[in-house]
């Protein structure tokens, strides 16, 4: 680990007048993300600004739209009566996000930016795009059995790790971000960004700017949903795939659907051929693996990485069913 | 600098901090990158707290911050000034095993016994969270301590066991 300077902010304005004008300081949260990359010398920031005493945790759900503080601890969102209530689906995903001792360290807002998994980026001896621009990525002829099969190029492949910002698209989450001219609000949805020739920059965020809160709308559809985790054990592992089914019915019907798949893009990824699928029908087996087939349309599989296209088909097919109250 | 005073109000690379480990107050010089793992083992001799991968994937690491687990491997120590730490040698009382290391000792929890503080210390954690304690639920919040030896089954047995008795 090479030197760095650190300082706990304690205004978000000191945070953010630290981290803004290209010093490449960077925030640090719960840590867990940032210390294996330091650990591994694949970042080497001058700085690290701890935003630990921002008041930004805690978890409102009362009524109408819920609020989770972007510093609020993963465990402490899954253990929140309000969000068990109302978000079984982001409960599900949370429950299932690495370990006990990581989900009571880590941060909402550093899971959405947790880097990627891909092995060549976690090793700094090897090129890689995103890590040094311009480097090649040896992923797309090598090892790429957990890269992603939707959105990437030969300039990289890297799949997005994280489970909880799949159920959060599929609920339509809400972010608030924090730069120096004020506030502003997006949609979560409009966070990533594909790698096409910038692998390098990985969210619309601008450098310097935090996110402050997660924010979710009252969502008929949060009754009616399932994750479904697929990975190499039982539990305390990356998803190969993952699925999150949000469906809005009515009656036997779905109304709407929300369908957004883990491990298998470069982004959260949405399903939007499965949604077209599912509108307006009745719900039933048939339907489900109809529509579960249309989840590998698209896909760009490489040679390590093509058993997820019917990996991801049968995971739509079981969480629709799962989700529907029919499986 | 006063160990539970504040820390510099700009960036800086090497601190005066406060540590409370085990009920006791410790002061130490520390460079910003010491990770708590490397206080506690290499600073303040409390070797219980063992390194297994130093990137949150084993366990070995695991201590109490205010009573809940944490990976110390993830943790800069600067980052917990002024702060209650628990590592493997603060459970005993007066000489007195605690109960959860008794039923790791009576259910032979262990073979080599290297993931072991780090198994004790994660399943004081869970009790400390108040969920149920059937079979399943201690095999998935204890998923976080791997056991190279594959002692599974007694931890499962060990733990199950101190939370029947109420540790
Ligand atoms: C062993 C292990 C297993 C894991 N398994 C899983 C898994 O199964 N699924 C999964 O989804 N994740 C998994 N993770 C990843 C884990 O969830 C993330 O490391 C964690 O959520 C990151 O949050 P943090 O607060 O620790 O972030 P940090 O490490 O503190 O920060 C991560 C990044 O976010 C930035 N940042 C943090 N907060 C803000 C903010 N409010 N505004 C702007 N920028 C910010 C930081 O600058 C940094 O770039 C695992 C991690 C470990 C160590
Ligand atoms: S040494 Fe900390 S988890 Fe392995
Ligand atoms: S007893 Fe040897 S690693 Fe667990």
């Amino acid at each position: 680990m090479l030197a760095f300077s650190y300082v706990v902010a304690p205004h978000a304005e000191t945070a953010l007048s630290l981290v803004c004008g290209g010093s490449n300081a960077t925030f640090i949260a719960g840590g867990t993300d940032i210390l294996q990359l330091l650990q591994e010398g694949v970042i080497a920031p001058p700085s690290l600004i701890d935003i630990n005493a921002l008041p930004f945790s805690g978890v409102q759900t009362e009524q109408g739209e819920a609020r989770i503080g972007a510093l609020t601890r993963l465990s402490d969102v899954a253990d929140d009566p309000g969000i068990r209530q109302r978000f079984p689906l982001l409960v599900q995903a949370l429950q299932e996000t690495a370990s006990p001792q990581v989900r009571n360290m880590a941060t909402v807002g550093g899971n959405l930016l947790q880097r990627t998994r891909c092995l060549y980026f976690r090793d700094a001896t090897v090129p890689c795009n995103k890590r040094q621009p311009g480097s090649g990525c040896p992923a797309w002829d090598g090892l790429n059995r957990i890269n992603a099969i939707f959105g990437g190029s030969d300039r990289c492949i890297a799949a997005n790790p994280g489970d909880m910002a799949v159920a959060l698209l599929a609920l339509d989450a809400d972010l608030l971000v924090q730069n120096v001219e004020g506030e502003r609000r997006m949609r979560l949805a409009d966070l990533y960004r594909m790698p096409d020739e910038n692998p390098q920059h990985e969210t619309t965020l601008a450098s310097g700017e935090l996110i402050t809160a997660v924010l979710l709308p009252s969502n008929e559809a949060a009754g009616h949903s399932y994750y479904l985790k697929v990975r190499d054990r039982a539990s305390f592992e990356w998803a190969l795939v993952s699925v999150a089914a949000a469906l809005e019915m009515d009656g036997t019907r779905v109304h709407r659907a929300r369908i957004v798949a883990g491990g298998v893009g470069t982004k959260p990824w949405r399903l939007m051929r499965v949604e077209e699928a599912l509108q307006g029908r009745p719900l039933t087996p048939d339907l489900a693996r109809q529509a579960g087939n249309r989840a590998g349309d698209g896909a760009a599989p490489r040679a390590g990485n093509a058993f997820k296209v019917p990996m991801l088909q049968r995971a739509v097919e079981r969480a629709l069913l799962t989700a529907g109250g029919i499986a | 600098m006063d160990s539970q005073g504040p820390l510099p109000s700009t960036p800086a690379s090497r601190f005066d901090i406060g540590l409370i480990v085990n009920g006791t107050s410790h002061r130490l010089a520390v460079d910003a990158r010491t990770t708590l793992l490397d206080a506690l083992r290499d600073r303040l001799h409390l070797t219980g707290t063992k390194r297994g991968c130093d990137l949150g994937q084993c366990g070995a690491c695991t201590v109490l911050l205010e009573g809940r687990r944490i990976n110390a491997c993830l943790t800069l120590a600067v980052m917990v000034h002024g702060r209650a730490i628990t590592t493997i040698e603060g459970i005993a009382t007066d000489g007195e095993l605690h109960p959860m290391q008794t039923a790791f000792v009576q259910h032979d929890a262990f073979q080599c016994g290297y993931c072991t503080p780090g198994q004790i210390m994660s399943a004081i954690g869970l009790l400390n969270e108040s969920r149920t304690t059937d079979e399943a639920t201690i095999r998935e919040h204890m998923s976080g301590n791997i056991c190279r030896c594959g002692a599974y089954t007694n931890i499962v047995a060990a733990v199950r066991d101190a939370a029947a008795r109420g540790s």
